[in-house]
């Protein structure tokens, strides 16, 4: 409708009449976003190209055979295709135990830690109570303190585990939780986990964002403060929570810093992973008793080749959730 | 500034005596709604407090006071600690044959890294957040970082060491044959008598322009989050009132994102710190659980991480500084 009724100055003369009229402006603004969008797009072009180059460069080297690895002039379409390299792989992570352990550990960890974080920037968000700037200041000092540093004295803490001397009271000697999910699982309720501090504050920042007036008007009706938090805000806040969900999920599949430290009981595929270049020798020997020298070259392609396999499974969840990682981080902006 | 900024009060309550009569039933303020408000936002972020306490503070302490003794394990998970007069300290700054330099050359990569991350999430974040073909699919690649670079899989193919031999010979094969662009630019320039310094580091950036691109997922998403909550009328002012593009980024982008600066360069900092191709880590984990003379030294390797840290802060000051003082020159 409106496209019919609106008129243009000059919207029937030529483009040269057109720029005669404005005195050459209208030509230099068009070679000038011409010239600006080649470059952005020769720009993106080539950062997009740098970003997945290493993913194909590793797919097509997957299917190599190793005398193909040797040959200088393969570059990426192997001569021999073979599908050998992924169960030599899948036999040296322990595959299908090992992702399966990382799944589950990767799951429960990120619920824990969503459901805690969630609360606690709920908290800091919305109500005000003493020592808040104080506790605040400890969710910062949370993402800035390295988890390197108190390594050591946690695996103490959770080698002889106990609260104020209750279990040695109860059982005569305290809990050793070295092998099992529960210190990591403990760690994750109360926000000490991976990255806490920063789902705090990103699920704070949005909480800030929503108008107070919404849960006025929820009071005001008689509603409670748990029953406004899980029927108003949640709701709402759901895409940001997701997409801490989904940070949080995949954070824990490549984390090995934690999986080594507190999770030793379960083979996890990162642990695995990181660990697999020294099982080889053995592998590859005719009796697996020896050990044999993996020539370097092919070290190389199977450790790709789980590389690999560990970011399929992450990559295929981010194409079916790109849409909730973008537009609504996007959306957490700084609104103060 | 005013005298009544300085006596305004955050708080609605007076004083800290005040603050936790609110705790106490049956006080002259326990039933007031605020004081019930105040002591459910507790409950709320009681979890958080616990865990700071038990897992953070408690552990934090232990590594100190493990880091100034000698720590000798004993048969079980047992410990026992004595004073011994800085001696960790001592070995890892004075004894220890790569702690110290391993220290000063991540210090300075970092530097570098952190500078060239700020610039490159900061255009980057830029171009996403213009108009034009294809800019879904962009933004959809340049979040990719964010799982590609996360955890153990930067660092899994530059620990085997072979790789970097390879690459070493790749890079010389490249050099010799003068296909490297940027070497031969360089050696170009270099002739040509210009700063030799400063372009070496330049050079250097743009041969870690991958490392960069990686490491900078998380800081694009928040300067574009940061990018998007400006006003787009603010635009539409400064077009109005003759106002050219570049003219604009600077006078109206720039100030608006800057405060988000900061929070990127901090997080670039920590990421850089924790990362798994960092030789320190390796250093600190190698005299921890490694193999070498002085096997299973906790105090050491406490020692070694707190001397970490504390480089860590001090660059954390030093951006925090520099920023916020930018900052405030656009205010």
């Amino acid at each position: 409708m409106s496209k019919n009724n609106t008129v243009y100055i000059g919207n029937n003369k030529s483009f040269k009449e057109r720029n005669r009229r404005s005195g050459g402006y209208l030509l230099k603004r068009k070679i000038a976003s011409v010239c600006i969008s080649v470059f952005r797009g020769l720009l993106m072009f080539g950062l997009c190209f740098m970003i997945i180059q290493p993913m194909l460069t590793r797919f097509s080297m997957s299917f190599m055979t190793e005398p193909d690895l040797y040959d200088s002039t393969i570059v990426l379409l192997p001569r021999h295709v073979t599908l050998e390299n992924y169960k030599i792989v899948a036999d040296l992570t322990g595959f299908p135990t090992s992702m399966l352990n990382t799944l589950w550990l990767s799951l429960v960890m990120a619920v824990c830690q969503i459901v805690s974080t969630t609360l606690v920037a709920y908290g800091f968000a919305r109500f005000d109570f003493p020592l808040k700037k104080f506790w605040f200041a400890c969710v910062i000092a949370l993402i800035i303190i390295p988890p390197q540093t108190i390594s050591t004295s946690l695996y103490m803490t959770f080698s002889k585990f106990d609260i104020f001397g209750i279990f040695t009271l109860l059982t005569g000697s305290p809990l050793n939780l070295r092998s099992s999910v529960w210190p990591y699982v403990m760690m994750c309720l109360t926000c000490m986990g991976l990255k806490d501090g920063l789902y705090i504050f990103m699920l704070r920042q949005y909480f800030k964002s929503v108008p107070e007036s919404l849960e006025e008007a929820a009071y005001v009706d008689g509603c409670g403060t748990m029953h406004t938090f899980v029927k108003i805000m949640l709701p709402d806040a759901l895409p940001t929570i997701a997409s801490c969900f989904l940070f949080s999920f995949v954070w824990q599949w490549t984390d090995l810093f934690y999986s080594r430290n507190f999770l030793t009981g379960y083979q996890t595929y990162a642990v695995q992973m990181s660990t697999m270049a020294s099982r080889m020798g053995r592998y590859f020997s005719k009796d697996k008793t020896q050990s044999v020298v993996v020539p370097n070259g092919r070290q190389l392609q199977l450790i790709s080749i789980a590389v690999l396999i560990c970011c399929i499974p992450l990559i295929v969840l981010y194409c079916f959730t790109q849409r909730t990682f973008v537009e609504s981080l996007t959306m957490t902006g700084s609104k103060e | 500034m005013k005298k009544e900024g300085r006596i305004h009060r955050d708080h609605w309550y007076s004083g800290i005596t005040e603050a936790f009569q609110m705790y106490i039933p049956g006080n002259r303020i326990y039933q007031t709604m605020p004081a019930k408000r105040a002591r459910i936002g507790t409950l709320f972020i009681l979890p958080f407090i616990i865990g700071f306490i038990l897992f953070m503070v408690r552990p934090l302490i232990e590594s100190f006071s493990m880091s100034l003794c000698e720590v000798k394990l004993q048969a079980g998970a047992g410990y026992t600690k004595t004073w011994n007069n800085f001696a960790n300290y001592n070995y890892a700054l004075k004894v220890d044959a790569n702690f110290n330099q391993y220290l000063l050359d991540e210090a300075g990569r970092m530097a570098i890294n952190v500078v060239a991350t700020l610039v490159m999430s900061f255009v980057i974040a830029v171009i996403l957040n213009q108009d034009f073909k294809g800019r879904t699919f962009c933004r959809v690649i340049f979040f990719l970082p964010v799982i590609l670079s996360s955890g153990v899989l930067p660092g899994i193919e530059s620990s085997n060491e072979f790789f970097n031999l390879m690459s070493d010979v790749s890079k010389a094969a490249t050099e010799e044959s003068g296909v490297n662009l940027s070497a031969s630019l360089q050696s170009l320039l270099s002739v040509s008598g210009v700063a030799s310094d400063v372009f070496d580091v330049i050079f250097q950036m743009i041969d870690s322009i991958y490392d960069i691109v990686m490491a900078s997922g998380i800081q694009i998403i928040v300067l574009l989050s940061g990018l998007q909550s400006i006003s787009p009328s603010l635009y539409e002012a400064a077009d109005v009132e003759g106002c050219s593009g570049w003219e604009a980024f600077w006078k109206i982008t720039f100030p608006m994102v800057s405060p988000l600066l900061l929070v990127n360069c901090i997080y670039t900092i920590i990421d850089f710190f924790m990362k798994n191709d960092n030789r320190v880590i390796e250093c600190i984990n190698e005299t921890m659980y490694g193999m070498n003379a002085k096997k299973m030294d906790f105090g050491a390797a406490s020692a070694m991480s707190w001397l970490y840290f504390a480089v860590a802060l001090v660059f954390i000051g030093i951006g925090a500084f520099i920023i916020t003082r930018a900052v405030k020159s656009y205010e």
